[in-house]
C-alpha cells in the first residue's frame, strides 16, 4: 500500500509530463488528480493503521541504491506514526490542490506541465517523509526544491518568477550545504547512514568531542546544528526566508501547497524525526528555539505591513514555521507537529482562499485595490474566515471549545514558558510567540477587512491615491508592488476597472475550501489527545524521540493560568486594534505610518534583509567571479603562462608568423614527442 | 587470431574504418554519405565489442585481465594490454559515446569530413589505448599521440581563434609531458622495466618517490585540468567544434584522474600521501574559483568548460583522500560527469548549429519554441548541479563524503560549490530558455529533430538510471579500489614499521 501511495504521484507525473502534449489537459487534470485522491484515501487508511490503531509500523526495502566502502544505502520506505502523519498532510491538501487548480488553471495554456509538477512535487515530498536513510531524505528533500523552483517559475515569461525561483533554489542550497555536511558527520560518527543505526549509536556518542572546522566541540552538537542549518533553509527561518515570499512569483495553488502546508514544513519533520540527536544536543536545540522565536517575531512585524494578499500569507506561514521551530527547540516535537498538522489545513485553506479572492478579482493581488467583497463572493469570505479564526487560535480557554490553532498554537507558547522557566532561550521564545500571537491577529484580520469589508475598489483606489500624496512611503510601497506584478496587473486587470464584478468562483475551487475549512475547524479538537494528550505514548509508538529527563508534555499543565490566557488576550488585542484602524476609524493606518516613517519603511522593506544580501552576497560573487577571471585567469594565469611565452617565441624569431599560419607545425611538433618516445626506448635500451 | 586478444581488437578496430575511409574520393553527396556511415558504423562495431569486453570482465577480481602480451621492436619493447576495474569503466565510456559524437557531426561537419572521421577514428584507437596499456612506454605513447587528433581537429575545424586554442592547449600539455617522460626513463632506469604490473610491485625510494610523483603531477593536472593550470580548457571548449568538445570534455579529461589512480596514488604512496594537502588545496580553489568564474561568463560553452575544472576539483579531491568512499566517489564523478558535460556540450551545439552563436546574450525564451530541447536541457542541467536522483549527485556526494572523513576543512569548503554550481548553472538556463521569446531571428527557431532526440534520448535515461542504480558502475571499480588502499595501507605501515625499527 506505502509503495501506490509514494508511486501513484510519480505514475501521474510521468503520464501528465510525457504524454500531456497527446492527450490533451483535460486527461492530464482527470489522471493525476484521481491517482492523488487514491493517494489521499489510502494515506489516510495507514493513518488510521499505523496512529491511531495498533500497527506497529514497518520499513520496506524497495532496493539497494549505492555501496561504497561501509557505506551502504537503499531505497526504503518507513511508515511509522510520524511518517503517517506526514502523509495525511501532504496527501490530502496535495489532492486538493490538485481539484482546486482544475478550476483555478482553468485558462491557462500549460495545464498538462503544471499538474505534471503538482505531481512530481508530490513525489518526491513523499520521498522524503518516508525515508529510512538520510540520503533518501535528502533525494526528497532536493527533489522538493527542484519541484518548487519548477512551479514557482511556472509563468516562465515574467523575469520576476524567474528571479524568485532560482533565489528559492539558491537559498534553499545553501540549507542544503549544512544538511550535506551535516550527513557527511553523522556518517563520520556512526558509520552508518540508515536512521534505525544512527540512531542506536546516539546514546554512545554523547559528550564525544571531536576536532572540526579547528574547533574542538560536542559532535552531536556540531551534527545537530549542521542538520538544523539544512531544515533553516527549507522552513525558510530567519537569515534563509528571503526566498519565501518571493516565491509567491508562482501560481496561487502552488504557494498553498508547496510554501504553506508541505515543503516548508519538512525542516520541521526533519527535526522530529532526527530527534533522537536533537535530544542529545542540548546547545544545538537552544538554538533551534531561538531560531525559531526570532523568525516568529520577524515575519509577524513584515506581515502587518504588506499589501500583497499572498505576501501576508507567506510572511505568516513563515512565523507559524519559527513557531513549530520554538517547540521542538524546547523538547515538545509533537507540539511541533501537531502545529504542523493544523497549520497544514488551515494555512492551505487561506492561501486557496486568497486564491479565490485573485481569481474573483482577476488576478489582482493587492488588497488595497480590494474591498467589501464580503456581498460578492460570500463563501470565499466564509471560508476565509474561518482560515482566520483557526490562525489566530480563537477558543475558549480552559474548555475543548476552539479552532484548530488554538490549540496547536496555545500549546506551544505554554511549553515555551515551561522550559523558559530554566532557559533564558525558551523564556525568549515564549515572549516572542505571545508578541507574536498579537501581530498574527492583527495582520490576519487587517487582511479579512481590507479585502472583505470597507468600500468597493473604486473609492478604495481613490482613497489610496489621495494618501499618496500626504505620505510619500506609500508611494515607495506602490513602487515596488508594481515592480513585481506588473504583468498581472496588465494582462487580466488592465481593462476595463469597472466592467467587471467579482465573481464566485467556480465549484470545484469551493470544495476543497470547505474540507480545508473543516479540517481548521475540528482538527485541533479532535487530535490534540493523540499528538500531546493522553494518548500520547499509543499514538506516537516511540517514533518522536524524548530523552529521560524531558517531561515538558507533562510539565506544562502545572502553570499558572494567566500563562494559558495570555495568547487568547494578545489574540483578542491584535483583532481590536485591527478593528479599530481599519474598520471603526479607516485611516489611521495611513496616520501611523506617517508618524513612524523609518519603522514603516524598515517593515515593507523586509528589514531590508535582501538589499543586504545583494550587497554582501550576490554582487560580491559577481564581482569576485569577474576579477578571477580578468584578473586571475587572464592577467596572471595566461600572461605568466602560455600568452608570456607565446610572447616570448614572438620576440626572437619568425616563429609567431608559422603559429598564426598554420597548424602544420603544431602537428609536426607533437609527432615529434611520440618520435622521441619511442628513440628514448631504444638509447634506454642501449644503456642496459 | 595471431594470438591477439579482444583488447587489441577493440584497440585497433576503428583503425579498420579509418583504412575503409581513406579508399574513399572525392567530395559527391554520396562518398559522404558513405564516410558518415562507415565512421558510425565502426564506432558502433566498436562499442559492440567493448560490450563483449565487458561480459568477460570479472568485476569481483582487482586483478589485470583479458591480459594479451607481446615483444614489440625485437626484444626491448614490449606491448602489453589489460584492464582493471580502474580502466574498464573508462574504455566503456570512450566507446559508448564515440558514436555520439560522430552523430553530432552529422550535419556540422562539411569541410574535410573525410580528414574529420579519420581524426576521430584515431583518436578512438588512442584513447582505448591509453585505458588499455599495461607497459609505461605504450602508456605513454597512446597518451600523448591522443594529442596530435585533438590538436588537428581543434586546429582545423575549430571557431576563430582555433590556433590560439590549439596553441595554448599544446603548450600546456607539452611541458606536463616532457616531465613525465623524464619521470619514466627514471622508473625504467631504478626498477629495470617499464611493465606497470611490475612497477606496481616496486618500492621506489622516498626521495625519489617525490620528484616521480611531481613529474607525473605536472602532466596529470594539466590534463585534468587543476587550477591553476586549467586556462587552457575554456579556450579549447570554445574553439573546439561540438563533438571535439564532447570528446575533450567526456574522455580526454579523465585521463589525468586515471594517471592518478593508475600511476601516482599506488605507485607513490608516500609521495602522495605528502602531497595530498597540496592536492587539496588546488582542488577547493578550483571549485571555489572556477564556479565564482563560471558565474560571469557571457559564452555559454565557456561556462561549461569552468564548471568543468570545477567538477575536476571535485575528482582530485575525491581521489587523494584515500579511503573507499572518495576514490569510489571520485570515479564515479569521472564516469557521470563524461556522459553529462557531453551531453551539455551537445546540447549548446544544438543551438550552436542552429543560430551560430555561443554567447548567451543572443538567447533567451527558447522554451517557447523549443520544449524537447528545454527539458533536455533541464535534465542536464540539474545532473551538472548534482541533483539527488541524476547521476551527478552519486560522485559528488560519495566524494565529499570522503573528503569529510580526510579533512573537514576540505569537505567545508568543497561542499560550498554545491551553491555556486546552483548559481552558475540556474542563471545560464534562465537566460538562454526562459522569458520571452523577444529576438527576432530566433522566432523560427526549430525544435530537435528526431536525429537529436536519438542523440540525448539515451543520454537522459543513463543520466537518470545510473542516479537511481549506480551500483553497475560502483561494483565494477569496488575491487580495484579496496585494493588500492590495502596496498597503500600496507606500504604506509610498512615503512611507519621501518621508521619505527631504526
Amino acid at each position: 500500500m506505502i509503495q501506490a501511495i509514494v508511486f501513484l504521484p510519480l505514475l501521474g507525473f510521468l503520464i501528465a509530463g510525457a504524454f500531456g502534449r497527446w492527450i490533451g489537459a483535460r486527461a492530464s487534470e482527470i489522471v493525476t488528480t484521481s491517482l492523488l485522491l487514491i493517494c489521499a484515501v489510502l494515506s489516510w487508511m495507514v493513518f488510521l493503521d499505523v496512529a491511531i490503531g495498533h500497527n506497529e509500523g514497518h520499513v520496506t526495502v524497495l532496493a539497494n541504491w549505492m555501496n561504497a566502502g561501509n557505506l551502504s544505502v537503499d531505497w526504503a520506505l518507513r511508515v511509522d506514526t510520524l511518517t503517517a502523519v506526514m502523509l495525511v498532510v501532504v496527501n490530502t491538501v496535495s489532492s486538493l490542490v490538485h481539484l482546486y487548480s482544475v478550476g483555478y488553471m482553468h485558462e491557462d495554456p500549460h495545464r498538462s506541465r503544471f499538474f505534471a509538477y503538482l505531481s512530481l512535487f508530490t513525489f518526491a515530498m513523499l520521498m522524503l517523509v518516508t525515508s529510512d536513510n538520510l540520503v533518501q531524505m535528502f533525494f526528497g528533500w532536493e527533489g522538493v526544491g527542484l519541484a518548487s523552483y519548477l512551479l514557482i517559475g511556472f509563468w516562465y515569461q515574467k523575469p520576476s518568477a524567474n528571479a524568485a525561483a532560482i533565489k528559492a533554489f539558491v537559498v534553499n542550497r545553501v540549507g542544503d550545504f549544512g544538511f550535506a555536511l551535516g550527513i557527511f558527520l553523522v556518517y563520520q560518527l556512526t558509520q552508518s547512514l540508515t536512521f534505525s543505526e544512527v540512531f542506536a549509536a546516539i546514546p554512545g556518542l554523547e559528550g564525544k568531542e571531536i576536532h572540526i572546522f579547528g574547533l574542538d566541540a560536542e559532535a552531536l552538537e556540531v551534527a545537530a546544528f549542521l542538520l538544523f542549518i539544512g531544515a533553516m533553509g527549507k522552513s525558510a527561518q530567519f537569515f534563509l526566508h528571503t526566498w519565501l515570499p518571493d516565491a509567491m512569483e508562482g501560481p496561487t495553488p502552488v504557494s498553498a501547497l508547496i510554501h504553506a502546508a508541505t515543503m516548508v514544513t519538512a525542516g520541521v519533520f526533519m527535526v522530529a524525526r532526527l530527534s533522537p540527536i536533537f535530544e542529545h544536543a542540548p546547545h544545538a536545540a537552544t538554538f533551534v528555539t531561538l531560531i525559531g522565536a526570532i523568525t516568529a517575531f520577524f515575519a509577524a512585524t513584515v506581515g502587518l505591513v504588506q499589501n500583497d494578499i499572498k505576501r501576508v500569507i507567506a510572511y505568516s506561514t513563515c512565523s507559524q514555521l519559527g513557531y513549530m521551530f520554538v517547540a521542538e527547540g524546547v523538547g515538545a516535537y509533537s507540539l511541533g507537529v501537531f502545529h504542523l498538522f493544523t497549520h497544514a489545513f488551515f494555512k492551505a485553506l487561506l492561501f486557496l482562499g486568497a486564491g479565490s479572492v485573485i481569481h474573483a478579482m482577476h488576478h489582482e493581488q493587492d488588497m488595497r485595490n480590494m474591498g467589501g467583497l464580503r456581498k460578492d463572493i460570500p463563501f470565499t469570505f466564509a471560508m476565509m474566515t474561518i482560515g482566520t479564526l483557526a490562525l489566530t487560535g480563537v477558543g475558549i480557554p480552559h474548555t475543548q471549545l476552539g479552532f484548530a490553532g488554538y490549540f496547536s498554537k496555545d500549546a506551544i507558547i505554554e511549553a515555551a514558558f515551561t522550559a523558559g522557566e530554566h532557559h533564558t532561550a525558551a523564556f525568549i521564545g515564549f515572549i516572542s510567540t505571545v508578541v507574536a500571537a498579537a501581530l498574527t491577529s492583527f495582520y490576519s484580520w487587517r487582511l479579512v477587512f481590507m479585502t472583505f469589508f470597507g468600500s468597493r475598489r473604486e473609492s478604495a483606489h481613490g482613497h489610496e491615491a489621495h494618501s499618496h500624496d500626504a505620505t510619500h512611503h506609500n508611494d515607495h510601497a506602490h513602487d515596488d508592488h508594481a515592480h513585481g506584478h506588473d504583468d498581472h496587473a496588465h494582462d487580466d486587470h488592465g481593462h476595463g476597472h469597472g466592467d467587471h464584478t467579482p465573481h464566485e468562483s467556480p465549484i470545484v475551487m469551493l470544495i476543497p475550501l470547505a474540507v480545508l475549512a473543516l479540517g481548521a475547524l475540528a482538527a485541533g479538537a479532535v487530535f490534540l489527545p493523540y499528538f500531546a494528550g493522553h494518548a500520547y505514548d499509543e499514538f506516537w509508538k516511540g517514533a518522536l524521540y524524548t530523552g529521560e529527563h524531558n517531561h515538558i508534555l507533562h510539565e506544562m499543565h502545572e502553570i499558572p493560568s494567566w500563562v494559558g490566557l495570555s495568547p487568547t488576550v494578545a489574540m483578542i488585542g491584535g483583532f481590536l486594534v485591527s478593528l479599530y484602524v481599519y474598520v471603526l476609524k479607516p485611516g489611521t493606518a495611513q496616520k501611523l505610518a506617517a508618524a513612524f516613517p523609518r519603522l514603516y519603511d524598515f517593515l515593507l522593506n523586509k528589514w531590508y534583509f535582501d538589499e543586504l544580501y545583494d550587497r554582501i552576497f550576490v554582487r560580491p560573487a559577481f564581482a569576485i567571479g569577474r576579477l578571477f577571471w580578468k584578473g586571475g585567469d587572464g592577467a596572471i594565469i595566461d600572461g605568466l603562462g602560455p600568452d608570456g611565452v607565446a610572447a616570448r617565441v614572438a620576440d626572437g624569431a619568425r616563429i609567431a608568423v608559422r603559429l598564426q599560419t598554420g597548424y602544420v607545425y603544431h602537428y609536426a611538433f607533437a609527432m615529434l614527442i611520440g618520435v622521441a618516445a619511442v628513440a628514448t626506448w631504444f638509447v634506454a635500451g642501449g644503456m642496459r | 587470431m595471431f594470438g591477439f586478444g579482444i583488447l587489441t581488437g577493440l584497440t585497433f578496430l576503428p583503425l579498420v574504418g579509418v583504412a575503409f575511409l581513406l579508399t574513399q574520393k572525392g567530395d559527391d553527396p554520396s562518398t559522404l554519405r558513405n564516410i558518415r556511415w562507415a565512421t558510425l558504423l565502426t564506432t558502433f562495431a566498436t562499442f559492440a565489442l567493448s560490450l563483449v569486453a565487458w561480459t568477460r570482465f570479472d568485476a569481483t577480481s582487482a586483478a589485470f585481465q583479458l591480459v594479451e602480451e607481446h615483444p614489440w621492436f625485437g626484444s626491448g619493447l614490449v606491448y602489453k594490454l589489460g584492464v582493471d576495474g580502474f580502466s574498464m569503466p573508462f574504455v566503456m565510456l570512450t566507446t559508448f559515446l564515440m558514436p555520439f559524437a560522430i552523430l553530432a557531426s552529422w550535419e556540422s561537419v562539411e569541410k574535410r569530413v573525410k580528414e574529420y572521421m579519420i581524426a576521430f577514428l584515431v583518436l578512438e584507437t588512442l584513447m582505448i589505448g591509453v585505458f588499455c596499456a599495461l607497459d609505461l612506454v605504450l602508456f605513454y605513447l597512446f597518451f600523448e599521440g591522443g594529442l596530435i587528433p585533438m590538436f588537428l581537429i581543434i586546429g582545423i575545424w575549430g571557431g576563430k581563434r582555433r590556433v590560439y586554442a590549439s596553441f595554448k592547449f599544446f603548450l600546456y600539455t607539452l611541458v606536463g609531458s616532457l616531465l613525465m617522460l623524464i619521470a619514466i626513463l627514471a622508473m625504467y632506469g631504478h626498477a629495470g622495466t617499464t611493465d606497470i604490473a611490475t612497477l606496481l610491485k616496486t618500492d621506489f625510494p622516498k626521495d625519489m618517490q617525490y620528484w616521480l610523483w611531481l613529474a607525473f603531477f605536472a602532466s596529470f593536472a594539466v590534463k585534468m585540468p587543476m587550477w591553476p593550470v586549467h586556462t587552457w580548457l575554456p579556450d579549447a571548449h570554445v574553439e573546439a567544434p561540438t563533438a571535439g568538445s564532447v570528446i575533450l570534455a567526456a574522455i580526454l579529461l579523465k585521463m589525468g584522474g586515471y594517471g592518478f589512480l593508475r600511476f601516482s596514488l599506488p605507485m607513490f604512496p608516500d609521495a602522495s600521501a605528502h602531497f595530498a594537502p597540496l592536492v587539496y588545496a588546488m582542488s577547493v580553489i578550483a571549485i571555489v574559483y572556477t564556479s565564482l568564474v563560471a558565474l560571469v561568463q557571457e559564452d555559454i560553452k565557456k561556462l561549461i568548460a569552468y564548471s568543468s575544472v570545477a567538477h575536476m576539483g571535485f575528482v582530485t579531491m575525491g581521489l587523494f583522500t584515500l579511503n573507499p568512499q572518495g576514490i569510489q566517489g571520485a570515479l564515479f564523478l569521472m564516469i557521470s560527469h563524461g556522459f553529462v558535460s557531453g551531453a551539455l556540450f551537445l546540447c549548446v551545439g544544438v543551438i550552436y548549429d542552429r543560430m551560430h552563436t555561443r554567447e548567451i546574450a543572443a538567447y533567451g525564451g527558447l522554451v517557447n519554441r523549443m520544449p524537447i530541447y528545454a527539458f533536455v536541457f533541464m535534465v542536464f542541467t540539474m545532473a551538472n548541479v548534482g541533483l539527488p536522483g541524476t547521476a551527478g549527485f552519486v560522485g559528488e556526494f560519495l566524494s565529499l563524503l570522503g573528503a569529510f572523513e580526510a579533512n573537514s576543512w576540505v569537505a567545508l569548503i568543497a561542499t560550498s560549490g554545491v551553491i555556486f554550481s546552483a548559481a552558475y548553472a540556474l542563471y545560464l538556463y534562465r537566460r538562454v530558455i526562459f522569458g520571452e521569446l523577444e529576438k527576432a531571428n530566433l522566432k523560427d527557431i526549430a525544435d530537435l529533430t528526431p536525429r537529436e532526440i536519438a542523440i540525448f534520448a539515451p543520454l537522459v535515461l543513463l543520466t537518470i538510471y545510473y542516479g537511481v542504480q549506480p551500483d553497475p558502475i560502483l561494483n565494477t571499480t569496488a575491487a580495484s579500489v579496496d585494493h588500492l588502499i590495502q596496498s597503500h595501507t600496507a606500504l604506509l605501515d610498512a615503512v611507519k614499521l621501518a621508521a619505527a625499527s631504526h
